[in-house]
């Protein structure tokens, strides 16, 4: 047979495609189970980092035994055990339209478009009370969307500590919410004030001290104002009506917990 | 190993540098090398695939027929790097992550199929697997040179350690944004360019026009 006879480059282009296609697969396949435990091991690290129980020298199965992990409907600030905890993904529910709406323009402050109804809260515990509140969080800032934690007090107002573990805004610029630094001036900030209204904020430049809104203030990252204002944008997305705020309302009230 | 073999291995790394005398593979040259550990892994990974792509070609070079062997070859490629992928992503996830989509662009890397094209499709298979290799180190080199330029100046580490200590860290280096930025890059390669061809003259290209001083009295 031929080199470049029609049936060689039939008989050619098809095996090639089957020894391909099974090298292919059997990657994928046999490597899957190792790539989902590190997806979730990433994901324990990220959430014990930002809610201070990081230990580098523990087993983090070990560490993560003192968080417990729920499931808020964000319409009713209810938890919700129906749903699977294993499997419930809230990137992959908000682009199904039975688990998740359409935000108006008018709503989606933090512009993502669609939300999930149900979010995973993780309750940190220390000596069987609880103690801080991990929110994920997710708002779209100049080039991506930024997906983070936020950890908060168990007052449900001051900020124990913020971290992104997913964006792509530009390195040395809005890239700076992941400098330790940065991160560390929003410890103590305060997200409602006295009439329970949202007031945090990153503004421009440095906060003056002394100045009476202080306490809801962050420092903007020079030369990245539109990634600084959309984390301010997450924070009043997350922190209002259609993000947690019928959740922290309500266990402050004592309905759910 | 034999002269061919060595000279196979060790031409690529600067006499026939893919990246500074051939210009090829810049666009990932410019995008993973903002860090060390990203650029070593960027350089394993391109280095396995143009390896085992240019032996598994020229495996089959002569079933190939001529007038779909570019696809042939490109197909070869792509599952290889998808392969490589998925280790990264179990073996490397840290990394991966920030990799991820490069990794996916080694298939259009210039530098693999022109090898394909140019060596394994005309020459046995160990010597093919060679020339991958020396290909992937002659890559490699340049992507250190300018993940170490960027790093250190860009944000004062190597390889995650402090080694310029920033002045947001209470340090005295203040860091040199435009590193971080992928034109930096540019710079780089740029002068390394020049520096090989002052070094090596014979690199240099003829040029393909000639200046020519025209005096105000002068007609045509």
């Amino acid at each position: 047979m031929s080199k470049d006879s029609t049936a060689n480059i039939i008989t050619v282009a098809l095996t090639l495609c089957l020894v391909c296609s099974v090298i292919v697969s059997t990657a994928a396949v046999k490597l899957r189970p190792i790539q989902e435990v590190n997806k979730q091991l990433d994901q324990k690290i990220n959430i014990l980092k930002v809610s201070g129980q990081w230990q580098e020298d523990r087993n983090i199965e070990e560490l993560f035994s003192a968080i417990e992990t729920r499931i808020v409907n964000l319409d009713t600030g209810n938890f919700d055990d129906s749903i699977d905890l294993e499997t419930y993904d809230q990137r992959k529910a908000s682009k199904v339209n039975e688990l998740s709406i359409n935000l108006d323009k008018d709503i989606d402050v933090a512009n993502i478009n669609r939300r999930a109804n149900f979010a995973k809260v993780f309750l940190v515990k220390e000596a069987g009370a609880i103690d801080k509140y991990v929110f994920p969080v997710h708002g779209y800032g100049l080039w991506s969307t930024l997906y983070g934690y936020v950890t908060l007090e168990k007052d449900l107002n001051t900020i124990y500590a913020l971290k992104f573990y997913d964006h792509k805004e530009t390195p040395g610029l809005g890239g700076e919410v992941d400098n330790l630094k940065w991160q560390s001036l929003w410890q103590g900030k305060k997200i409602f004030d006295e009439n329970d209204q949202l007031a945090i904020k990153v503004i421009k430049g440095n906060v003056v001290p002394g100045n009476e809104n202080e306490q809801y203030q962050v420092d903007g990252l020079s030369g990245a104002t539109l990634t600084s204002d959309g984390v301010t944008n997450m924070f009043h997305f997350w922190m209002g009506e259609h993000g947690f705020q019928k959740f922290i309302h309500k266990v402050r009230t004592g309905e759910v917990l | 190993m034999s002269a061919n073999a060595k000279r196979v291995v060790l031409d690529p790394l600067i006499d026939n540098n893919p990246i500074t005398l051939q210009i090829l593979g810049i666009c990932s040259a410019l995008a993973v090398t903002t860090t060390l550990s990203a650029s070593l892994i960027m350089c394993l990974a391109l280095t396995s695939v143009i390896a085992l792509s240019n032996a598994s070609i020229s495996m089959i070079r002569d079933r190939i027929p001529s007038s779909i062997r570019i696809i042939v070859q490109m197909t070869i490629i792509a599952s290889l790097v998808i392969v490589v992928d998925q280790i990264l992503k179990a073996y490397a996830y840290e990394t991966s992550k920030t990799l991820s989509v490069f990794v996916g662009l080694i298939i259009t890397n210039c530098i693999v199929l022109g090898r394909a094209e140019a060596f394994a499709m005309k020459n046995p298979v160990g010597i093919s697997f060679l020339d991958g290799v020396g290909n992937g180190l002659g890559y490699s080199i340049v992507l250190i040179t300018v993940a170490v330029f960027r790093e250190l100046f860009g944000s004062g580490t190597l390889l995650g350690y402090t080694i310029l200590p920033l002045v947001n860290d209470g340090g005295w280096y203040e860091p040199n944004g435009l590193m971080l930025l992928p034109p930096s890059a540019f710079f780089i390669i740029g002068l390394m360019i020049w520096l090989i061809r002052t070094y090596q003259p014979k690199q240099v290209e003829k040029r393909e026009y000639q200046v020519h001083r025209i005096h105000r009295t002068e007609t045509y």
